[in-house]
């Protein structure tokens, strides 16, 4: 789950990490009022949407007065911003963020996350900060210092002196930047997150440590956990569809394509969808219904694919593992009916009963087109796609 | 031969006598799996699908010298179920369980790796080993005795996999679901060496998805040290970057994509495919 900077900030803060002094607000009349609140001789305005590249998008803007916070939060506020990590609808903004600016003096980054392969957290810190961490890795690697955690220590004071030395901070410095690691060790630790990136991470011009961006992601399995954090969900920067489908324990995500994918299992799910592409189509979503596949669940699947008024043919791919594929299809057959489907599906069953299961899709009158092999479904669905 | 299970594998089941411990324990009893207990706390002493229960591992291991155990606990209670099969050294740990918080898992697999365990999952089918010990949740009947060894990261992949082989003729020697997790039991380095040494694996279908690095190292592995034949499969070529695809390994961030992957193998002389649909045609040509 994402959190807007705000949230992660605040969070932060709570954790005894400096960040800048200044506050949310919904309206302009507000965020003058939160500028006027933080004294300063100016101000940022920034959008609070759930993706990065604002700046550029027109998303964050520097007020000079108490007049331009409330003329620049108009602007941004109630519209959607385009960033080009949102897609081309962008995400709507309903809050801004107003803070005192602080003349800074160098911009770091700085980032907490799961190293897999070494199955331990791991710091990132560069000395160029601002930037797309991806860019520096590749044209200056020895600006970068990568420090693990072990599961048992944790985090030590050579950490801080480690990354403290390829910054180039000082010895007045150091203690605030231990201060930050701890804050971001024990928020990672606490809160089950899954990333927490800052940047950047700014020296004032006074020397002070600022935490200037902050942006965190939790893990999903373990929200249940965290009630606090779950009450961060801003449901307005998700997926209307993949909000749905997390209701309905469905795993859904919409691509850009035309055939409405239903699948059970995940890698399957992922496969189907490659072989769409591979036989000239493109798949309008990835969709794991599970391994049950019940009545009640392929109904609230098709809900979902239909929803996408892209979709112009359906392709259902089902394994029937430990469930016979005769109970599959009449759950099938129960959610074809029910919904009044137009669109062509195309059904391929295997398991166990699938001669049976098939036999029952083709003298079912609804039209549908059952198929054993997987190729071949894929093919059929791409045609019946293009011809609609 | 075969690898990890077989005939003499002594199976307790933690969790059995919960719902999906339950039904996959009847399952495991109906393929001819020795499954000799389960363990539910609180519930020990009682009897479940008439085997006996015990309060913790310890208990059921002295009394069933178990060697093996299946976990179907629910997400927030599988981290400590791993630790306590790990305490009472049962060899082989197989955790089904989906939906564990990464953070469980990474406290959870440094321990693991400190005892003598081998721990297979979690987020995952399970091991078989066919017509002598299913451990899991894959439908038994796909499967059949053979010379295939098949390792993945994905479900019903798998059983694409091992119903291809079987319709070949070819069967299967052990099929073992490594699971979607990022952090993980064994990886396919570990099984794959298992493969190479085994005299019933004849050649390994290695089926991987995108995210995390595992089927690059794999590559180099098979590079270097898998003298037989491997035909491997990539799902998530089409998958769009930063999006969990089901699977809560399967994201793409900064590497792990399925191009790097296909190539990785490819270099390494694996028989790449197109679709899980021709996994059972490229094995053809070995054979």
């Amino acid at each position: 789950m994402n959190i807007h900077e705000f949230q992660a900030k605040e969070l932060l803060q709570a954790y005894d990490a400096p960040t800048p002094a200044g506050g949310v607000a919904s309206s302009p009349e507000q965020a003058r009022a939160v500028a006027e609140q933080y004294p300063a001789a100016r101000w940022a305005v920034k959008a609070q949407i759930h993706a990065g590249a604002r700046g550029k998008a027109g998303g964050v803007k520097i007020a000079a007065d108490l007049q331009q916070v409330a003329e620049f939060s108009a602007q941004i506020l109630g519209r959607n911003l385009v960033t080009h990590q949102t897609g081309p609808a962008g995400l709507p903004v309903s809050q801004v963020l107003v803070e005192a600016v602080t003349p800074i003096k160098h911009e770091y980054y700085l980032s907490l996350a799961l190293d897999r392969a070494a199955e331990r957290l791991l710091f990132i810190a560069s000395a160029d900060g601002g930037m797309d961490i991806e860019e520096t890795a590749l044209h200056a690697p020895e600006r970068i210092v990568r420090l693990w955690l072990h599961p048992a220590a944790g985090l030590q004071p050579f950490h801080g002196r480690a990354i403290a030395a390829v910054l180039g901070l000082g010895k007045e410095q150091q203690a605030t930047l231990q201060r930050i690691l701890s804050a971001m060790v024990a928020l990672y630790l606490d809160k089950d997150a899954t990333q927490i990136e800052i940047n950047p991470l700014a020296q004032t011009e006074q020397g002070d440590l600022l935490v200037l961006d902050a942006k965190i992601n939790f893990d999903d399995n373990a929200l249940a956990l965290h009630p606090d954090i779950l009450a961060l969900r801003d449901a307005s920067q998700e997926d209307e569809r993949e909000t749905l489908a997390k209701q309905h324990e469905l795993s859904y995500i919409t691509l850009d394509g035309n055939i409405g994918c239903m699948v059970n299992g995940a890698g399957l799910a992922m496969a189907t969808m490659d072989i769409v592409k591979l036989q000239g189509g493109a798949p309008a979503n990835f969709l794991d219904v599970g391994g049950g596949a019940t009545k009640e669940r392929v109904t609230e699947a098709f809900k979902l694919i239909l929803s996408d008024s892209a979709v112009k043919a359906v392709l259902v791919n089902i394994f029937g593992g430990i469930v016979r594929c005769d109970i599959i299809a009449a759950g099938i057959l129960a959610a074809v009916e029910e919904m009044h489907l137009t669109l062509p599906v195309v059904v391929r069953l295997e398991g166990a009963n699938a001669a049976e299961g098939l036999e029952m899709l083709n003298n079912s009158g609804l039209g549908l087109h059952a198929a054993g092999d997987l190729n071949a479904a894929a093919a059929l669905a791409v045609s019946l796609a293009e011809a609609k | 031969m075969s690898i990890l299970v077989d005939n003499d594998t002594r199976l307790i089941c933690q969790g059995i006598t919960g719902k999906q411990g339950s039904f996959h324990s009847e399952q495991a009893l109906a393929y001819g799996t020795r499954l000799l207990g389960g363990v539910t706390p609180g519930r020990g002493g009682s009897s479940h699908l008439d085997l006996p229960v015990f309060d913790t591992v310890r208990e059921a291991v002295a009394a069933t010298g178990a060697n093996a155990t299946m976990i179907y606990v629910p997400p927030f209670f599988a981290a400590d179920a791993i630790l306590e099969a790990a305490d009472a050294g049962v060899a082989l740990i197989v955790c089904i369980t989906e939906g564990i918080p990464v953070l469980h898992m990474l406290r959870a697999k440094a321990a693991v790796r400190d005892s003598g365990s081998r721990l297979i999952g979690p987020n995952c089918p399970g091991v078989i080993t066919p017509g002598q010990c299913k451990i899991g949740i894959m439908p038994g009947y796909i499967h059949q005795p053979g010379k295939i060894g098949i390792v993945s990261r994905s479900g019903t992949l798998t059983y694409e996999a091992v119903r291809q082989t079987t319709l070949e003729g070819l069967g299967q020697s052990t099929c073992v679901g490594i699971g979607g997790d990022p952090i993980r039991g064994m990886d396919f380095i570990d099984v794959l060496r298992l493969f190479q040494q085994d005299p019933q694996t004849e050649a390994i279908v290695m089926v991987g998805e995108i995210g995390g690095d595992s089927e690059e190292r794999a590559a180099e592995f098979i590079r270097s040290k898998v003298t037989k034949p491997v035909v491997g499969y990539i799902a998530g070529r089409t998958a769009p970057p930063g999006k969990r695809m089901g699977h809560a390994g399967a994201i793409i961030s900064g590497g792990g994509g399925a191009a790097d992957k296909i190539q990785a193998l490819a270099a390494a002389g694996v028989s790449v495919v197109d679709s899980p649909a021709d996994i059972g045609a490229a094995l053809r040509e070995f054979f």
